[in-house]
Formats: C-alpha cells, sequence, structure tokens
C-alpha cells in the first residue's frame, strides 16, 4: 500500500449527478441559519471600507490617483471569496468529515466518496459566490465599483471558479492535516500572507515578490482580475491571469479528491 | 424449502498495512433468515460488514451480495441495502425527520415518497413525536432507532446492523429486538454483529463465531450451546474438596475456576446436576441453563480484548 505510484493522485473521478445530492445538503444546512451566515460578508467590507478604506486611505496616495477605497474595493470582494471558500472545505468539512461521519453515513448510500468529496467543493465554491456577491452589492452602495458598462457582473462567475480552486486547495489540507489544530499551517503560513501579499491593499512593485506572488498565490490573480473589473481596466495580459486559475482549479479538484480518498477509504 | 444465497464470501481477507482484520473467511447468508456475527472487539466483524457494505474495498477473496460482485457493483448493492452502523452518524444540523429526508434523497426517493415513508418509519420506531427535534437532544436509545428507520428508508432487501443495541438500556434493547423481529417477519434478511450472546440467541436464525479475523464456529446459537456446553451449567462457591469431589463425580466434564465460583460443563442430559444437588449441599450451587456466552467464552478464551 506504501508504493502509491503518481498517476494514482491524479485518477479522474467518475461523478453523477448525485453530487448535488451532496450540495444540497450543505445548502439546507446553509439556510437553516441563513441570517447569521449574512452577517459576516455584509458587515465586514463595511468596517473594512470606513477603517482601511476611509481611515488609513486618507493618508494614502495611490499612483494615477486612483482613491484608496477604489483600490481596496476589488481586494475585498477576492479575499472573501478566498476565506469562505477555504474555511468551508477545511475546517467545515473537517468537522464533518471526523467529528459527525457525515461522510460515512453518505457513502453507506449510492452516493460514492469521489462525489461527497466534489459535492463539498461545489458548495465551498457556492459559499464564495454567495459571500462576494454580498460584498460586491456593499461595494455597489458605496459607489467604488464602475457600473456602465457592467463589467463587473463578470465576477459573478469569477468567483464560482476562485472557489472552487480554494475548495479544493483546502480539501487537499483536510485529506493530510491529522487534527484540526493543524490547519493553522495553511491558515497562517499561506492564507494570512497571501492575503498581505497579493496586492489586495498595496500594489506589489518588488519584482521577486511579483513573481512569487504571481507562481504561488491564487488571490494574486484573483484580485487582478476582480480590479480589472470593477474598474472597468481590461488589458490582454489578464488572460493569464485567467488561464492560471483554469489550469489550477481542475488539477486541484482531481488532487483533492484523489487525497480524500487516500485518507478515508484504506 | 430450497434456500437462496443473499451474501456470499469465499476466501475472504482484509489486510490495513501489516495487520489482518479479516484472515480468509467463508461465509454465506440465506434470503430471510438473520445471521449473525459473534466475537470480541477486534474480532473483525466491523470489517467484514463494511466489505459487505461496499465502502472497504477487498484485500482478497470474492464477496457477493445478490449475485453482484461488491467491487464492481457497489452502486447497485448500496440501493438495496439498508446500514445501521456501530457509531452514531446522524446529521446533528438537522432533525429527526430531516435527517431522514435528506438520507431519501441521497437514494433517489421523491419527495412526497420520502414524506410518507418518513413518518412511517418514525412510528414504526416510536419516535413520531420527536420529529423535529434536532439529534443531540435525543437520548442514545432514540438515535439507535433513528439510526434504524434511516437503515430502512430505501425499503432495503437487506439490513446491516453493527451493535444494534450496544450501550442500550434493557427496554430500549427490547424494543429493537422487537423491530429486528418483525422486518425479518416481513422477509427482509438481517445481518448483525454483537458480542451481546442474548442477542444473538434472542434474533440470529444462524451466527459465526469471529475471533482474531477468522471464523471459528459457525452454526444455529442452540447447537452451538448443546456441542460445546452441553445443556446445564452447574456453578458452586470454590472449596478445594468441592472441586475434588466434582473431578470425581464427572470425569468427562469441563471444571472452570472463574473467579471464586466453580463451573461445571457436561454433555450429560438434563437433570444430573440435579440428582447431584439434592444428595450433597454445595455452598451457593445453582443449575443453570448453558447459553451462548457459554460457548463464547469457552471458544474465545477470558483474556481481555484492546
Amino acid at each position: 500500500m506504501k508504493k502509491s505510484r503518481l498517476s494514482s493522485y491524479f485518477k479522474v473521478p467518475r461523478l453523477s449527478y448525485r453530487v448535488w445530492r451532496v450540495w444540497r445538503r450543505d445548502q439546507d444546512v446553509f439556510m437553516k441559519t441563513y441570517k447569521v451566515n449574512f452577517i459576516p460578508p455584509l458587515v465586514e467590507p463595511i468596517f473594512y471600507l470606513l477603517g482601511l478604506g476611509f481611515g488609513l486611505g486618507a493618508l494614502v496616495r495611490l499612483p494615477g490617483g486612483t482613491t484608496y477605497t477604489v483600490f481596496i474595493a476589488p481586494a475585498l470582494i477576492s479575499v472573501s471569496m478566498m476565506y469562505s471558500s477555504f474555511f468551508e472545505c477545511t475546517y467545515a468539512s473537517f468537522v464533518r468529515m471526523y467529528y459527525q461521519k457525515t461522510f460515512d453515513a453518505i457513502i453507506a448510500t449510492p452516493v460514492s466518496l469521489e462525489e461527497v468529496i466534489a459535492g463539498e467543493l461545489l458548495w465551498g465554491a457556492t459559499k464564495s459566490f454567495i459571500n462576494s456577491t454580498i460584498v460586491l452589492a456593499v461595494t455597489l452602495l458605496f459607489g467604488l465599483i464602475v457600473i456602465t458598462p457592467p463589467l463587473f457582473l463578470f465576477i459573478l462567475p469569477l468567483s464560482f471558479l476562485v472557489g472552487l480552486l480554494f475548495s479544493a486547495i483546502a480539501m487537499c489540507f483536510t485529506a493530510i492535516v491529522p487534527n484540526i489544530d493543524s490547519f493553522n499551517y495553511p491558515a497562517f503560513l499561506f492564507i494570512t500572507p497571501m492575503f498581505i501579499l497579493s496586492g489586495t491593499f498595496f500594489p506589489i512593485t518588488e519584482p521577486a515578490v511579483q513573481t512569487f506572488a504571481n507562481l504561488f498565490f491564487p488571490l494574486t490573480h484573483t484580485v487582478t482580475l476582480t480590479r480589472a473589473l470593477t474598474t472597468f481596466t481590461p488589458s490582454a495580459t489578464l488572460l493569464l491571469n485567467l488561464t492560471w486559475l483554469l489550469v489550477t482549479t481542475p488539477f486541484f479538484f482531481v488532487l483533492s479528491i484523489n487525497l480524500m480518498k487516500k485518507r478515508l477509504i484504506k | 424449502m430450497k434456500s437462496e444465497l443473499v451474501i456470499e464470501a469465499e476466501g475472504l481477507s482484509k489486510k490495513f498495512g501489516d495487520i489482518v482484520a479479516v484472515n480468509n473467511i467463508n461465509f454465506h447468508v440465506d434470503k430471510g433468515e438473520c445471521f449473525g456475527f459473534l466475537g470480541p472487539n477486534g474480532a473483525g466483524k466491523t470489517t467484514t460488514m463494511k466489505m459487505v457494505n461496499c465502502v472497504l474495498p477487498l484485500t482478497a477473496g470474492k464477496l457477493t451480495v445478490a449475485g453482484m460482485d461488491v467491487t464492481g457493483q457497489a452502486r447497485e448493492i448500496k440501493k438495496m441495502i439498508g446500514v445501521a452502523p456501530q457509531e452514531d452518524n446522524l446529521d446533528p444540523d438537522f432533525t429527526v425527520f430531516h435527517n431522514l429526508m435528506v438520507y431519501a434523497r441521497y437514494f433517489d426517493i421523491p419527495k412526497e415518497e420520502a414524506r410518507k415513508r418518513a413518518d412511517e418509519l418514525l412510528r414504526f420506531v416510536q419516535l413520531e413525536e420527536k420529529s423535529k427535534v434536532l439529534i443531540d437532544q435525543l437520548s442514545a436509545g432514540m438515535k439507535r432507532r433513528l439510526i434504524l428507520a434511516r437503515a430502512l428508508i430505501n425499503e432495503p432487501q437487506i439490513l446491516i446492523l453493527d451493535e444494534p443495541t450496544t450501550g442500550l438500556d434493557p427496554q430500549a434493547r427490547h424494543l429493537i429486538w422487537d423491530k429486528i423481529r418483525s422486518l425479518q417477519k416481513q422477509g427482509v434478511t438481517i445481518v448483525l454483529t454483537t458480542h451481546y450472546m442474548e442477542e444473538a440467541a434472542q434474533l440470529c436464525d444462524r451466527t459465526v463465531i469471529m475471533d482474531n479475523g477468522k471464523i471459528i464456529e459457525e452454526g444455529k446459537p442452540s447447537e452451538l450451546i448443546k456441542k460445546h456446553v452441553g445443556e446445564e451449567v452447574l456453578e458452586v462457591a470454590y472449596d478445594e474438596e468441592v472441586l475434588k469431589f466434582l473431578q470425581n463425580a464427572f470425569p468427562d466434564a469441563r471444571l472452570d475456576v472463574v473467579g471464586d465460583r466453580i463451573q461445571v460443563f457436561t454433555n450429560q442430559p438434563r437433570g444430573v446436576f440435579a440428582q447431584i444437588l439434592s444428595k450433597f449441599d454445595f455452598k451457593a450451587a445453582m443449575i443453570r441453563d448453558a447459553n451462548l456466552e457459554d460457548v463464547f467464552l469457552k471458544l474465545t478464551g477470558r483474556r481481555l480484548r484492546e
């Protein structure tokens, strides 16, 4: 069993419509407490905008004369995609897998483990969509987004893609951590640096950091794309950002499902 | 009556790394019977159940359920079996009723039909008043009953019960037993694991006794008792003199000293102990029926497991 060949980590899962049964389960739970669930994405951006945007922003001068609130609005949207999906598929999935034994209960039915994990990933992507849409609405109300032409609408599908990527990365960690406390490693060594160093709250100008962030931080590409959509500044290089996301997402999607199979099916 | 095989295992083995959990076992379960796996903790009962249930891949051997191979046709098999696992894996995020509804969805049962079945099943396990209650407000016995109801939501032909009454009080246990019996009457094939000998004796048509991953004995509970420990057991308080006397009186019997008591097992017919007792007055003497627990302890020893 030790001899697991590399290809076994990238076996394409066989999925059916049953993936949505798992998705529906998570959605049912979400809807039971939806009022509480809407608080974070609604309240957080308001305080970020007030504190960072208007408070700190008063002291900041950006090249090109961009207002600081306009600069960070797409960052707040992007960060909400990352946080909501990453934490859904780390802590929340781990609780369902390890403490509640929900996965065990589901795989005793015609739903397979691959479908359970895929359903969790799609739900993580959905959380990204829901939360970032609310943040987007808040920034729209603050008047921080170019609405004609309404390029910002592309943020909606983007949020699903980005959410799927972060969910899949998260699920890889969920598949390998020995216990729930171990999520501190990815949360503070991966997510927190990414939160700060992805061109979110200040432009990255140092080339070395720029290269590093472009290679390893999905949030960098997310913020670049979102910012182009909120400020209506399309450019050809955005295709590179999108390609990066489109390539890494299926990679981690497949990897995370195989890692989970290795963890749960001995 | 010709019996139909529902589950058949040949040379079934399961290894976890270097640990052999199930070691080359053969068994078969007939349609409509209640089949029991007995054994101490760690004997391999649950592992075997999980292979039947298509959630654990086999290491070696062949296992078919309703004529289908567990490795290739897991989905088809899982559609027709109901599983009540040992551990509580009810969904704590939902109410009692919603647990059944969500579970029904995994089986593609339409909503209206699911609602009907959920109502019926809650009545069947006497939980209809708890319908709107969250899982963590249920007692252990109620949870077991709900797990049983959940296992029945797809109207299974085979029901797998992994230690269905562990940790329950006598009332709850008897209720579960009643339900199992009535399901068997309806034609459901039942496979259960237990380490309560009384449970197996009460419910099972046939049992196998497992120890260390192997099946060490197989048969009807009553036959196993007769074969291994006879009909009656004499228990008396331990005394050197008494022990000697009994050894002389029953030269073919097996005498076990357990704690401060002597247990005498003999193959002789019922009544032989009563004769002895009427002539001599032993301290704290007791004649009782031999039971499956005696068989179990004889075959698997008294050493503690795990």
